[in-house]
This record gives C-alpha cells, sequence and structure tokens, in this order.
C-alpha cells in the first residue's frame, strides 16, 4: 500500500471480486455517541434474531433491574435476553417485530432510576468452556447486523483445526458509523477484548480489518495490532480497499486468508472465526462488570432526520422515541430502516422496539426513498459482474419469474447473501434481491416436498 | 405509519446507482459521434442525410411496433437511436434513401421487437439488417464511394479489402489515410482513428469491457500474421480495413448479443475473429466482419452454457470431492 499511513499493515490476502463503490454517507462519523434519555417503557421482544425464541422468566407486576434475566431457552442456537431498564413489567404479550414477525415479548415500565440488578458480577473465567458459558449469559450476538449468537461461533470443537479470527471494523453498509465511533471512543475494550478472546480461545493469528477511508479508526487498531501484549506479532490489521461488501463474512475470510468458505457452510469450517469489532469490545465490557448486553449503539440518520445522531439506547426502545431524540422529521419521511441501506430493512412504522442487533434507524425524504423506474433488462452483466459471490443475477431473476426449479438448482442462488450489490448496479432498476429471495423460496418450497 | 401517512417498503437495497439504460445508450451515441464527424468530413453532407434516415425511421418504428403490440413505449432509452446510427454506419455513403428506411424497419420491427424488444433479441438489429440488405440490393451495396471526391464529382472506387483480395495492392491507401479513414468503405467504418476514441471512451466510462474488442481484434491480427507470412503491412491492412473496428469496438459488444461473463466474452470474441478471418482470407467476399458477428450471435447461448462462472466457493468443494473418492 502506497498511501501514507499503511505502512506495516497487511493488504488483503486475496482481493475479493465484484462489489459496488457506493457513496459513503458517514455524516455522522465525528458525533460521539450519546445516552438518550431512559425512556419510559421498552418492549424487548423474545425473538430478535436468527434461532430460537426464548421463554419469558417474569411475569406482568415483577419488579425488575438493568442485567436481570427476563428471557431464555435451552435450544442450541439462542441467547439469553435481559431487562435492559428497571422498573415493572407491564404486560407479556405479542408485538410485531420489524420484519413482520409476531413474537412473544416483555414490556418494562422504566422507574427512570437504571438501577442494577442485584445479582450482577463479573464472570469468573478460567477455562475455555467458563469463557463461552459467560459470552452465552451475556446475550451477546453479532453486533454487525446479522444477530447471530456469539457463543456458538466461539464454540468450535478442536477438530475443526480454527486458525485465525478475523475482526471485522470495516463497517462498508453506508451512513453507519457506530463501528467507528466504537474504535474512537472504547478502544481500551477492543484492546483488552481482542487479546483475551485470543489467549481464551488459542487463536494462532489475529487479523483485523478495515477500510482504508477511515484513517482516524486505523490509528487505534494499528496500536492494537502493534501492542506489546502481542508478543509472538500475531495480531495484524489488514486494510482493504472501501467497496462494499468488502465486510460480508464471507470476502472477510477471503481477503484475510484466502480461503473461500464453501456453499452453505460456514467460516469455521475453513478455520476462521469473524467477529464485529464491537461484539469484540462488549466481551471485554462483560468480562470485567458481568453487566450483559441490554443497551447499543445506533447511526440515527437520513434525510429526513433532523439531527444525526449517534445514539446508545435500551434494547427495546421504542423507534419513534429515538427519532424525537434526534430532533424528530426535518422533512416528510417517505422509508424508514433498520440497519444500512444497503441490507436494511425497510419498516412499515416507528412504533418498534430496537433489536439486539439493528445498528442503524434510517429516515428517508421522498427524493431518496423512491428508487429508478423498472425498465427491460439489457442483458449488460453489470448483476454478475458486481456479484461478490459469481452469480448471475439475471438468469436467477429470470428462472425465479417462471419458477423454473431445474434451472433454479444449477444457479447456485443459494450463496446469495443479499447484498444487493445487483440491484444496485442494474441499469434498468431491477429488484433483483427480491428475485433472489423468490429464487431460495421456491428452492425451499421444493426441499420440503 | 408515521403521522397518519404510509411508508414506502420495499426490499433492499435502497440505494441504486445513477446508472440507466437511456444513460447508457447516450454513452453509445457519444462515443459514435467521432466516427461520424469523421465521416461527414470523408464523405460528405450526404452521410447526414443517410444517418437521419436511419435514425428517425429506427426510431418511429420502435415507436409503432411498441403501439401496435401494445406495449409500452421503448424510444426513451434511445437504443432504436444507437441501432439508426449503427446501421447508417454500415452502408455506403451513396445508398438510396428508402433502401436505408428498409434497413431500420427490418432491424427494429423484425430483429428487435419481434423478439421482445431491448435485451431479448438474439441476433444484433443493424448487423442483421445490414446482412439483409447487403443480399437483397447487392449492387447499390457494393458502391463504394471514393474518399474526398464529394468535393469535386463523386467517383466509385474500390475498397481496400476487395483490392487486397483481387491481389492488386497498387493504388492501396497509405497508412496515414487507412488510419484516419481517407479510403472507400461504408460511411462509419473507415476512420480507425475515430472508432479508437470511441472505444476508449466507452471502456472508460465502464459501458463495454474490452474483453470482446481485444480478442476479436487480437484474434484476426494473429491470423492474419500468419496468412501473411509475417507481413506486417498486410495485418495493418486487415485491421483497418473493412468493418473490424467497428464490428469489434460497437458491433459485437452489442450487451443483448453477446455473452455476459468475461471468459464468454473471450470466447466470442476469438469466435468472432477467427470466422472474420476465415471468411476475408477464403470466402468470396472480401469482408466477413458481419456475417463473423451474426453466427457468434447465434452460438451466444452455448457460450453461455459452458463458460457459467462458479459460484463463490463452489470449485473447492468439488476439489474436496474428488479427493474425498480418491
Amino acid at each position: 500500500m502506497a498511501k501514507a499511513g499503511f505502512d506495516g499493515v497487511l493488504k488483503a490476502v486475496k482481493k475479493v471480486r465484484g462489489g459496488v463503490k457506493v457513496d459513503h454517507h458517514k455524516n455522522t462519523a465525528e458525533k460521539e455517541v450519546v445516552r438518550i434519555p431512559v425512556p419510559s417503557q421498552v418492549t424487548i421482544p423474545m425473538q430478535q434474531h436468527i434461532g430460537a425464541p426464548c421463554e419469558p422468566l417474569v411475569k406482568v407486576g415483577d419488579e425488575v433491574g438493568v442485567g436481570q434475566l427476563i428471557g431464555d431457552t435451552d435450544k442450541f442456537v439462542s441467547a439469553p435476553i435481559h431487562a435492559s431498564v428497571s422498573g415493572k413489567v407491564t404486560a407479556v404479550g405479542n408485538v410485531k417485530l420489524p420484519n413482520g414477525v409476531m413474537s412473544t415479548a416483555v414490556t418494562i415500565e422504566s422507574d427512570g432510576e437504571m438501577r442494577l440488578w442485584e445479582g450482577i458480577e463479573p464472570p469468573k473465567v478460567k477455562t475455555k468452556e467458563d469463557f463461552i458459558k459467560a459470552v452465552r449469559a451475556s446475550g451477546l450476538v453479532g453486533l454487525g447486523g446479522a444477530g447471530f449468537p456469539t457463543h456458538i461461533k466461539l464454540n468450535f470443537p478442536p477438530e475443526k483445526n480454527i486458525d485465525t479470527l478475523v475482526i471485522n471494523a470495516a463497517e462498508c453498509e453506508p451512513y453507519i458509523t457506530v463501528d467507528y465511533r466504537e474504535c474512537i471512543e472504547n478502544s481500551w475494550d477492543i484492546l483488552s477484548g481482542v487479546y483475551t478472546i485470543k489467549e481464551m480461545l488459542g487463536f494462532k493469528r489475529v487479523v483485523i480489518a478495515a477500510e482504508d477511508n477511515k484513517p482516524e479508526a486505523f490509528k487505534v487498531l494499528k496500536n492494537i495490532a502493534d501492542h506489546e501484549l502481542d508478543k509472538d506479532d500475531e495480531v495484524k490489521l489488514m486494510v482493504l480497499e472501501s467497496k462494499y461488501p468488502q465486510g460480508a463474512e464471507k470476502m472477510m475470510v477471503q481477503s484475510a486468508t484466502g480461503r473461500k468458505v464453501p456453499p452453505g457452510k460456514l467460516p469455521a469450517d475453513v478455520g476462521c472465526v469473524v467477529m464485529n469489532v464491537a461484539s469484540v469490545a462488549f466481551v471485554a465490557r462483560y468480562l470485567k462488570t458481568g453487566k450483559p448486553l441490554v443497551s447499543r449503539s445506533l447511526t440515527v440518520d437520513g434525510s429526513a432526520i433532523a439531527q444525526p445522531k449517534n445514539v446508545r439506547v435500551p434494547v427495546g426502545t421504542n423507534i419513534g422515541e429515538i427519532i424525537d431524540f434526534c430532533g424528530g422529521f426535518s422533512a416528510e419521511p417517505c422509508k424508514i430502516l433498520t440497519g444500512g441501506p444497503m441490507m436494511g430493512l425497510a419498516i412499515v412504522g416507528t412504533d418498534l422496539p430496537v433489536l439486539k442487533q439493528n445498528n442503524a434507524i434510517l429516515a428517508f425524504a421522498k427524493d431518496d426513498a423512491i428508487l429508478k423506474k423498472e425498465t427491460d433488462c439489457i442483458r449488460c452483466g453489470r448483476c454478475a459482474q458486481d456479484c461478490p459471490m459469481s452469480l448471475v443475477p439475471t438468469n436467477i431473476a429470470n428462472a425465479a419469474k417462471k419458477r423454473n426449479v431445474d434451472a433454479l438448482k444449477k444457479t447456485g442462488v443459494t450463496v446469495c447473501m443479499e447484498c444487493g450489490s445487483c440491484a444496485f448496479a442494474c441499469p434498468a432498476g431491477k429488484p433483483l434481491v427480491q428475485y433472489m429471495r423468490l429464487a431460495k423460496a421456491i428452492l425451499r418450497e421444493e426441499g420440503n416436498k | 405509519m408515521v403521522n397518519g401517512k404510509k411508508l414506502v417498503v420495499s426490499a433492499s437495497p435502497h440505494l441504486r446507482s445513477t446508472t440507466t439504460t437511456t444513460k447508457i445508450m447516450l454513452d453509445v451515441i457519444i462515443a459514435l459521434m467521432p466516427a461520424l464527424a469523421a465521416s461527414i468530413v470523408i464523405f460528405g453532407p450526404r452521410v447526414l442525410a443517410v444517418t437521419a434516415t436511419t435514425v428517425i425511421t429506427a426510431v418511429l418504428s420502435e415507436y409503432i411496433a411498441r403501439k401496435v403490440m401494445k406495449r409500452n413505449n421503448t424510444i426513451g432509452d434511445l437504443s432504436a437511436v444507437v441501432t439508426g446510427l449503427l446501421l447508417a454506419f454500415n452502408l455506403p455513403v451513396s445508398i438510396p434513401l428508402w433502401i436505408a428506411a428498409v434497413g431500420s424497419i427490418i432491424a427494429i420491427i423484425v430483429v428487435k421487437q419481434f423478439f421482445g424488444g431491448i435485451g431479448q433479441n438474439f441476433a444484433n438489429p443493424a448487423i442483421t439488417a445490414r446482412i439483409i440488405l447487403l443480399l437483397s440490393f447487392a449492387k447499390k451495396m457494393g458502391d463504394w464511394t471514393a474518399p474526398l471526391s464529394w468535393r469535386t464529382d463523386a467517383v466509385s472506387t474500390a475498397t481496400p479489402l476487395a483490392s487486397l483480395a483481387s491481389g492488386e495492392t497498387e493504388g492501396l491507401p497509405s497508412m496515414l489515410d487507412m488510419f484516419l479513414g481517407v479510403r472507400a468503405g461504408s460511411l462509419g467504418e473507415t476512420c480507425a482513428l475515430a472508432l479508437i476514441v470511441g472505444g476508449i471512451y466507452l471502456v472508460a466510462r465502464k459501458v463495454i469491457s474490452p474483453a470482446i474488442p481485444l480478442s476479436f481484434i487480437g484474434t484476426v491480427a494473429v491470423i492474419m500474421l500468419i496468412a501473411g507470412k509475417g507481413n506486417l503491412e498486410f495485418v495493418a491492412y486487415q485491421l483497418m480495413g473493412g468493418g473490424l473496428l467497428l464490428g469489434a469496438i460497437f458491433m459485437a459488444t452489442d450487451y443483448s448479443t453477446s455473452p455476459i461473463s468475461f471468459a464468454g466474452k473471450i470466447v466470442f470474441g476469438i469466435g468472432c475473429g477467427i470466422l472474420a478471418s476465415l471468411i476475408r482470407l477464403f470466402a468470396s467476399m472480401p469482408e466477413g466482419v458481419s456475417f463473423a458477428i451474426l453466427i457468434m450471435n447465434l452460438l451466444v447461448p452455448h457460450i453461455e452454457a459452458l463458460t457459467k462462472p462458479k459460484p463463490f466457493g463452489t470449485v473447492k468443494e468439488e476439489k474436496t470431492k474428488e479427493a474425498a473418492a480418491k
């Protein structure tokens, strides 16, 4: 890397193919994360992410403290859920999640005190097993957006020969700056998290990956990689070209190690574990304080938001309340998203709770919300050229439209991660990601027959 | 609902590039302008009459065809303008205007709209129309005007490729004239300089990939080098003569009728190069670029099937399967 400031930094072992250059819109990069005032109530869904829903462990009328366990399950793919404010449970009922799915939820009326639950104490961690148990108890899920329970990722069997921990600080989605702020504001937590996880799980190599457009964060991460704790120089910083979707898990693994995750497999199958930088910092904080995942940072931005901010909010806070804290709407909102503009979810209203894995709330006025008109496919091939998974989206869309199952099976659509590069690039404005989902749904249906 | 108003809910991504079909076609039109300007200098103002005829007829044909078929109006995407321009570039300047108009009607209605319009046609409209005109009006389509003769008295002459084919090397235009386009030929194909400038513009704007033009022209160069027994001058005449540059840069790269993948584009380009060279060297016609492209157009589905990109990570899986089988 000829650019100044990147001396002694790893370059991507293998450049990933495809991807698109999107405008960064990192308007909130210099906005420090601020806590919002204690919300009057929170609604905490028992199903927040991939995996089994939790069973509520509290009933109406119970007094709860911050960090008290309120939901858990025996199912494997799950993470426990904790009260995010102190107060009284006023309802255990159904709520609609941002994605339209109904879930059981616990509503807590806040007493405004944010009193910590008395049972909170730092976990005693000596062995790998203790560590995994502690990560599970913390309720941590991937904070980068997908929300996969972290303890499962870390609890790999020894025969998998895991050698590399990849720490994702790429934050390649436009607008979102919370990981960047984590690097600037909580560098000690990241430092401690990196070396603790490395030691606990015996990683031989740690690669911290960041895009080349974030010099401040880069400095911090460089110091972490060069820290004296790293006696054998096993922790490295890797610079990535700022191109979407560099931060996708499979892309990260390929950049850091040159290995390709096969279809239907996980990074662990090629010896890697990928963790978001905010998740790493959280692990360090949890080990120190024992306070589980009850709040998270969000970027609130978009053309319809009056005062774009980075905010720290209790899980379950009403999205409308967060927008009000950011000055409300400056223009008539036409589209509101949870998550980034490339992979985020358009929501039907603001009366919804924030989930553990949400990393942004973006509200757009009409000009940014109405996408270009759909016209006929001209077979230009931009979708295929930009697909990081080497798919040919236009062919998949055609096969999906005809419900041609045999053709769909040959397209390899199951590896699609719905990054949206194809639809972004398409000059005909085709909703290609929607077609990819349709294609996958058709194959699932066929598989269930 | 926010403030009683419904929000827009759509599938991600919520950002789109600013590229549209219209902008792409506009770039192609811009890329064709240097060659058009050169042609006006070389062959005179009649170039404009021919071009206007093909463009206007193409746009009208598109409008009427869509109207009759009760489909949405697509003249706004400018693809009919591109077809009209390319067809004009493939005609001799002396062509009767009504024949030029018939060409546009064939290109747009028969070759493009009968098969579903933009993106659906399997053969390049301008090339197919040119071939049909060539077969129907052989004499008019082979009436080549001498370059720059429009200022005085337009005279007919042979194209350099025809001279080469008949072994008459005397009276061939100089290398510089070949490069600048001062030679007989279809009105838009002669100026190598202008066509290359247009091609560079299209590559720089990422409208086309250089894969097809380079593999096409490169293949012709290699074959001609062998056929000419190392005579570089012969190779240069072959590369700048006829419609090779126009075909390789502007016609073979047509999205609808060329493969999508990089490997497919290379196979397609090499195939075009081999066919065009074979026709030039061994067939009774001095020029074969149009036929080469048309034949390769028809093979595109097969090329695509053979060069399908492998989804991420699958290569490895096959290898491990092979390893497991052993």
